[in-house]
């Protein structure tokens, strides 16, 4: 039974304040946008959907962003579900680190797993050099560029989602369910196909839609890979920078209208609530591999993977070492220094991104974590009116590509208008770590709801019988029993805004320029060995925070 | 109407359904009162309207005088253990013990000496720093207690408190929680929906139905005197039978079932010729041998328990009847004539309460 509110008229002022603020900061910008996609030089006009019309280069990055996020899908799916089955199923040698090991690219921000690709895979990556010296060729054998390129980066980034969906997918289905299939005659592959398969169907359209909506938000990869090859983002970007506001909002609507046509599509085909049989019991152990050839293979083959998994890293580590300049046409870089790094912390101007990220990104995260509590507690605790809008809202930003929200927030925050809540920012210190926010809000919101409603109303109740009020409650029962949700929804949040690349490049200035904007000009300046030393920073505090956010996720289970 | 925590028609809704439907009840400082009744009754929904949980749409709770009806949980000072226990799960024993200790501003070695005799209450002296995970289910069980004590509240409110122990356990608990429960002195309220459990714990036993007090009464009354076949049937074991008045005169009523005329003695006041329904007690009934005088019928079932048998025997007229008897004192097939003795056999209007199955 839930507790009715005691205090309605104040419950319903917060909810209130808290929809004012979510409409203003997610609904209101995207509808600026569509709005004055819709008016040309001030008047209302279907203008500049007619220019979109008539440029076929519009309609091919659009079909590029399409055709490269359903292909990204399958890609990370052949990949990623396979590798679930081999790990949870199977005992070999090195079973356990491997598995942990094989959702590393997680750790890599986007750019910085790019940056690595670009070093490792790249016409003078090592792979290319190595080829050269082998072959003794004069030139790249290769060229990484344009979709393959593009759909490397994406299947080896994003195919964890779908290892890491079906893992826990299979995790959560009872042994029971398989042994009952069994004892009735059937074989394993009619188990899998009858049984494991339907059962997982709500994990595996997670991860295609998680998959579908990140490659379709993709960035980093398009830009830097791209070449002549366009999709929407780089499209948008591209035609921002070029001063032509009106068609790069009609461009930011289409690419609105797509994501949410493919979210829609998915969600329709998956049923993503239906229950994943029993809760009871325990999931299947993983089995020894019997014939020894085979056990043999598959060890030998996930030790490579591994070994394939971690060469970005190790490029990234290695070229972080390299001075500037030195490294021409050796095979390997010919000489190493730690200046890179010692030049990062000695030099403000190196310094400066580095500092503007970890403000940035923690004054987002901290600030995304008191408004989804705030939000979590009104939907979840009180009876308020516009609790189902909050939780949209809170959503909204996730089924967006981080390019539109920051044309949209670019658009909100571009001109003074006081009277319509538009104020200039852009330019200002405020308007990334606003950005940021925005986009934090669908990782904090849903792990905050989420760890409230698995409390137990009852300890609350608990509390106010021992005399506890309100705050004290909070403080000492409500936010120590939530901390697994804000340690997880903390640490993710904190990681995206560290590496954020994709808003940052459309709003940020140059004393708020991230990390990531600095390895990109280091980039520019064919500074590889600053640019890897960024990347490798970034690298690191992205891991620790996660190392720590797991930490603090298990201590208190 | 005196006592010490008095419930003054206390009306509860939620949406369409009618939680507490004018509830009235008075208990004595010092007392405990069980709330019986199957689930969905409305005995919980009664508690949390004492907790102020809940707040009623109607009626007044007042604590030694005082209208604590609006009062928030955390004003009123009255202990609760829950169903779950509701233990929190960051804090070892003793922090959750001290828990509302230090609400009150209890500081220092005052809140480790109260916090040490709490737990030395439920026998858990020196469990100070265990984790709740740590402590098994009877153990977790008993710091609830402690912690819903400690602060001394005014009333203690118990939530089904033992239905999460093992059987073999909560016989232990119930009679060590009586004890505690006594020794403290402490105005009670214990919600539960097992008979022995209420008749055990409760120095009144109020039968709630549909949010409404069916009977309030000490076990004895309860089981002597239930005041309608509802109450009957939910406590203890009865036997449900239609028979005809035949004719009633004070304290006395003639009821005709089947062949059979037995004189009860009811408080019976509606003019003959009406249908009643006659609760009939296992211990109530004798066997003999059939004949055309007394009410006969075959014995279809056979229910040993050890020191006693339980019966069911089947009229010619269809009804079906449960005696406790001597094990050897029939078989399975016998035809067996039933006397009544003179207790145990309780007369109610047909209409209105349907009996329910007890448990």
């Amino acid at each position: 039974m839930k507790s009715k509110s005691n205090r309605p008229v104040t419950h319903q002022i917060a909810a209130a304040a808290i929809l004012v603020l979510l409409v203003w900061l997610v609904a209101y910008p995207l509808a600026l946008v569509s709005l004055e996609s819709f008016r040309t030089s001030g008047v209302p006009s279907l203008e500049n959907y007619r220019e979109f019309i008539r440029h076929p280069n519009e309609w091919r990055a659009l079909w590029g962003s399409l055709w490269i996020s359903v292909a990204s899908v399958a890609l990370s799916a052949a990949i990623g579900i396979p590798l679930a089955f081999l790990f949870s199923r199977y005992e070999f040698p090195g079973r356990r680190p491997l598995g942990a090991l094989v959702a590393l690219p997680a750790v890599l921000p986007p750019l910085v797993g790019v940056v690595a690709f670009l070093f490792l895979y790249g016409e003078t990556g090592f792979a290319a050099r190595l080829v050269e010296h082998v072959f003794h060729r004069r030139e790249a054998p290769w060229r990484l560029e344009g979709p393959a390129a593009i759909l490397l980066v994406h299947a080896y980034s994003m195919y964890v989602y779908f290892y890491l969906f079906t893992r826990a997918g299979l995790a959560a289905i009872d042994s029971s369910i398989v042994e009952a299939s069994a004892a009735l005659g059937a074989g394993s592959w009619r188990t899998n196909r009858r049984l494991v398969l339907p059962l997982l169907r709500p994990a595996l359209t997670g991860a295609a839609l998680l998959t579908f909506m990140t490659s379709l938000a993709s960035f980093s990869a398009p830009y830097i890979f791209g070449g002549g090859f366009r999709v929407m983002t780089t499209q948008i970007v591209s035609t921002r920078l070029n001063g032509d506001y009106s068609m790069a909002m009609v461009e930011t609507v289409s690419l609105t209208v797509v994501a949410l046509l493919g979210l829609f599509a998915i969600e329709r085909s998956g049923g993503r609530d239906r229950a994943t049989g029993g809760k009871k019991g325990t999931a299947p152990r993983a089995k020894p591999i019997r014939s020894r050839f085979s056990r043999i293979l598959v060890t030998v083959l996930s030790w490579s993977f591994a070994i394939v998994l971690l060469l970005p890293h190790a490029t990234l580590l290695l070229l972080s070492f390299v001075p500037a300049g030195t490294w021409t046409v050796e095979a390997f870089p010919p000489q190493y220094t730690t200046r890179n790094y010692l030049s990062l912390f000695h030099e403000p101007e190196r310094l400066r991104p580095l500092l503007n990220s970890l403000w940035m990104a923690s004054g987002a995260m901290a600030a995304a974590l008191a408004l989804s509590f705030a939000a979590g507690l009104v939907v979840v605790r009180t009876s308020a009116r516009g609790r189902r809008a909050i939780e949209t809202l809170l959503a909204l930003p996730w089924a967006v590509p981080g390019t539109v929200f920051a044309i949209a927030l670019a658009t909100l925050f571009g001109v003074s208008s006081p009277g319509t809540g538009r104020f200039v920012l852009i330019g200002t210190l405020w308007i990334l770590p606003l950005a940021y926010l925005v986009r934090n809000l669908p990782i904090t919101s849903r792990a905050l709801l989420s760890g409230l409603r698995g409390l137990d109303s009852s300890h609350g109740e608990a509390a106010a019988s021992l005399g506890a009020g309100p705050w004290r409650t909070l403080g000492r029962v409500t936010i120590p029993l939530l901390r697994p949700a804000i340690a997880a929804g903390a640490t993710l949040a904190f990681v995206t805004g560290l590496g954020d690349f994709v808003t940052s490049i459309v709003l940020y200035t140059w004393d708020t320029r991230p990390m990531s904007l600095e390895i990109l000009s280091s980039l520019r300046q064919s500074d590889v060995g600053a640019a890897a030393a960024f990347g490798v920073l970034l690298m690191i505090l992205s891991a620790a925070v996660f190392a720590l956010g797991s930490e603090r996720t298990g201590a208190a289970s | 109407m005196s006592g010490y925590l008095r419930l003054e028609h206390l009306v509860k809704r939620f949406g369409s359904t009618v939680a507490a439907d004018g509830v009235s009840l008075s208990l004595e400082r010092g007392k405990i009162l069980a709330l019986l009744g199957p689930s969905g009754s409305g005995k919980t929904t009664i508690l949390r309207l004492l907790a102020g949980f809940e707040r009623p749409d109607a009626g007044r709770i007042t604590v030694h005088g005082e209208d604590v009806t609006g009062a928030s949980p955390v004003s009123r000072r009255f202990g609760m253990v829950f169903q779950h226990y509701a233990l929190f799960p960051h804090l070892d024993a003793g922090q959750n013990v001290a828990f509302g200790l230090e609400s009150l501003g209890v500081k220092g070695v005052e809140l480790r000496r109260r916090t040490a005799e709490a737990l030395a209450l439920v026998d858990l002296s020196g469990f100070e720093r265990r984790r709740i995970g740590e402590l098994s289910g009877g153990q977790q069980q008993r710091v609830a207690l402690a912690r819903a004590l400690a602060p001394e509240p005014r009333v203690l409110l118990l939530d089904e408190p033992l239905s999460n122990l093992d059987p073999s356990l909560r016989e232990r608990t119930r009679i060590e929680m009586r004890e505690l429960v006594r020794r403290v002195g402490i105005t009670t309220v214990i919600v539960t929906h097992e008979q022995e459990e209420a008749f055990a714990l409760g120095d009144l036993v109020a039968v709630i139905r549909r949010g409404r007090v069916e009977q309030i009464g000490t076990p004895e009354d309860l089981y002597g005197s239930p005041q309608n076949s509802f109450v009957a049937g939910f406590v203890g074991r009865a036997s449900s039978v239609t028979g005809s008045v035949v004719a009633a005169r004070t304290g006395i009523v003639r009821i005709r079932i089947e062949n059979a005329e037995w004189d009860l003695s009811s408080a019976w006041s509606d003019p003959p010729n009406e249908s009643a329904r006659v609760m009939i007690r296992p211990e109530a009934l004798r066997l003999v041998l059939p004949s055309s005088q007394v009410l006969s019928g075959k014995i279809t079932a056979r229910r040993f328990t050890g020191a006693q048998a339980f019966f069911t025997i089947t009229t010619a007229g269809g009804a079906m009847v449960e005696v406790s008897a001597e094990p050897e004192a029939a078989n399975l097939g016998d035809s067996v004539g039933l006397v009544p003795r003179d207790r145990g056999i309780h007369v109610f209007e047909l209409a209105g309460n349907e009996p329910e199955a007890g448990s």
